[in-house]
């Protein structure tokens, strides 16, 4: 061992290795990091570029209101696509997240650690699961259980007690907004329920004892000093949450029948940005309407560019000591 | 408030909390279990030995498979982790050892904003990148979209995970006069190797489930190819193509599509979550946050 270093000290050592060495290897990296910011510039970039004939043709705010998608005449609107988008997501957002949070605090606060090891593992198996095979269960087992037991049954209802709703349902499909709601819901609960677990698991031990100290109940606990102490956390979870569920695209591609007829009934097919891409993207031979796929992807960029920074905001701004996550 | 009611409201809500629970527990199982009954009962020898060729095959029940699929799926995957490692590795380098430098803060951001875009947007953009230039659809193409998918995740695990890698080695290779790079090079990152290969697998398991951005790259082939310049089939992609298929033979077909996509999928993700966990000695949280603890936390 002495030997060796004592050997290392004499040899002469290579400029290269030594004031060279820094500089080329911090140059590699710098290369490596670049083209990120390649990338990711390149996407916006590109998006603008090969969508930017439709939208000089429709206009912004044209493209953005149109609500009529016709390749061949070569008419497009985009409003169909975004209003599913941002339906299917808040919805889907707005029924997952009470049971994603319940399910983080039993996993985090109630059960005991088996039960919670379980509880964990099996919703990060639901995270792990490919948005594919969601949506081949969805088509062949959810949708079709669905349309027997709940749709048709309720239309049927609604035709003889309360016509006034029909308008609002639709006639009843098996792949629909509702059906796809539902799905995404699922799709996005393991990303809510993480987070919050997350943001529990920071909660330091004295702001709990502090609360078992003045007499709180279990349940009061959670809710004085738990909960709004992982509240940055939770809400940054959601936002996330939300631009997952508006980047979703193969399950809903599968399960929402894809239709662009406004306004959309809840048992109705519907559409979405991403789906209409999947859905097109492959026969636009038109070159209007090869654009208007492409413009349809900006929008979609700016609206999950939007998300992704309210949520890093949110994350920011609502964390205790700047240190959630 | 009395106690009594407060008592009242205590278990009132835990059995709330416990019934949402259920509702979100309960549901995923019987996914699990129909895969698993339905892809089970479609797997076959043929399954993994032919490939799919027209429909009519199928109908006139002459063998067919995925064969093409399953080998197109490793190729492609393959390669986009080839792509994606070094520049996520190299970049989650830079991030952590060299944290004034200046691209840094730009760097991040864009990382988690390419982090945060759909996955159907890394395949137009591979097309326009890829595809339009080449003139047609080709395998290239899908392993640079899946590789875009790959590279945010990749760099943010490697940055995690050598973020809380402890400086005292660091200062030890300095103390002994190494420069920079040799210290992060000998003695960083095989301090941090089982963090750098769970997020590599954490990211191979991500985009080996996408089938969004290979639908207008790699493209789908109803037969055997592995010439990388030409349209190639994944799994992901095969699956969706069949799901959506008229064929009562190509559905169950699908079903077996979807158990070994899950196989794979699911093997890589408790590959990743066993290596950390060994590493760590701690209980994962989740795998989502990225950020493998490793032994400074013990």
């Amino acid at each position: 061992m002495n030997k060796g270093t004592r050997g290392y000290s004499r040899r002469r050592v290579s400029p290269i290795y030594r004031s060279w060495g820094d500089f080329i290897f911090s140059t590699i990296l710098l290369m490596l990091g670049a083209s990120i910011i390649f990338l990711a510039i390149a996407m916006a970039w590109v998006l603008w570029r090969e969508g930017s004939p439709s939208i000089r043709r429709h206009g912004f705010f044209g493209f953005l209101m149109g609500s009529t998608w016709d390749p061949v005449g070569g008419v497009h609107g985009a409003r169909p696509f975004i209003t599913g988008t941002l339906i299917t997501s808040f919805s889907s957002l707005l029924i997952a997240f009470i049971p994603a949070v319940s399910a983080a605090v039993i996993s985090a606060e109630y059960a005991p650690s088996w039960l919670a090891r379980i509880i964990d593992t099996l919703i990060d198996l639901l995270a792990a699961i490919p948005s594919v095979v969601i949506g081949i269960w969805g088509i062949f087992v959810f949708a079709p259980f669905m349309r027997d037991r709940i749709y048709l049954p309720l239309s049927f209802w609604a035709a003889d007690h309360a016509p006034r709703l029909l308008p609002a349902l639709g006639n009843p499909v098996s792949y629909n907004l509702t059906t796809a709601v539902i799905v995404l819901s699922f799709m996005i609960i393991p990303y809510i329920t993480a987070l919050t677990r997350d943001a529990i698991h920071l909660v330091p031990k004295d702001q709990r004892e502090a609360a078992w100290a003045l007499g709180a109940t279990r349940w009061e606990v959670i809710r004085l000093a738990v909960l709004p102490y992982a509240r940055g956390g939770i809400a940054a979870g959601a936002v996330l949450s939300l631009a997952r569920a508006v980047g979703e695209t193969m399950a809903v591609a599968m399960l929402i029948g894809n239709a662009n007829n406004l306004p959309f009934r809840l048992f109705q097919p519907a559409t979405t940005m991403p789906a209409v891409i999947v859905n097109e993207f492959r026969e636009a031979v038109e070159q209007m309407h090869y654009a208007s796929l492409m413009a349809v992807g900006l929008y979609l960029f700016i609206i999950a560019f939007i998300v992704n920074l309210a949520a890093a905001s949110i994350q920011k701004r609502l964390s205790v000591g700047g240190r959630m996550l | 408030m009395t106690l009594k009611t407060r008592y009242l409201r205590d278990r009132i809500v835990v059995s709330l909390l416990a019934s949402m629970t259920a509702l979100v527990v309960i549901p995923l199982c019987v996914i699990i279990a129909y895969v698993g009954i339905n892809g089970i009962g479609a797997l076959s020898w043929d399954f993994f030995t032919e490939e799919l060729g027209s429909p009519a095959r199928a109908m006139q029940g002459r063998p067919t498979g995925l064969a093409h699929s399953i080998v197109g799926t490793l190729i492609i995957d393959s390669l986009a982790v080839c792509m994606a490692a070094p520049v996520g590795i190299g970049t989650g380098i830079l991030l952590s050892e060299f944290p004034d430098h200046p691209v840094n803060p730009i760097l991040r951001v864009l990382t988690s904003t390419l982090n945060g875009m759909p996955a159907v947007l890394m395949g137009m953009l591979a097309f326009s990148l890829v595809v339009k230039p080449m003139g047609r659809f080709s395998a290239l193409a899908g392993s640079f979209a899946l590789a875009l998918v790959m590279l945010p995740i990749i760099a943010r695990a490697v940055e995690g995970v050598l973020n809380i890698t402890p400086w005292s080695i660091r200062e030890a290779g300095l103390a002994l006069g190494l420069p920079r790079w040799r210290v992060t090079l000998s003695m960083v990152l095989p301090a941090a190797k089982r963090g750098v290969v769970t997020g590599v697998l954490i990211a191979f398991a991500r985009a080996a489930g996408e089938a969004a951005p290979l639908l207008f790259t790699s493209f789908g082939n109803n037969y055997m190819n592995t010439n990388i310049l030409k349209p190639m089939d994944t799994l992901p992609q095969r699956l969706y193509s069949l799901a959506i298929s008229p064929y009562r033979q190509w559905h169950s077909m699908g079903w077996a599509a979807g158990i070994v996509l899950m196989i794979i999928v699911l093997a890589s993700f408790a590959a990743a979550r066993l290596l950390s966990r060994e590493s760590a000695g701690l209980h994962i949280k989740s795998d989502r946050s990225k950020k493998p603890e490793s032994n400074k936390e013990v």
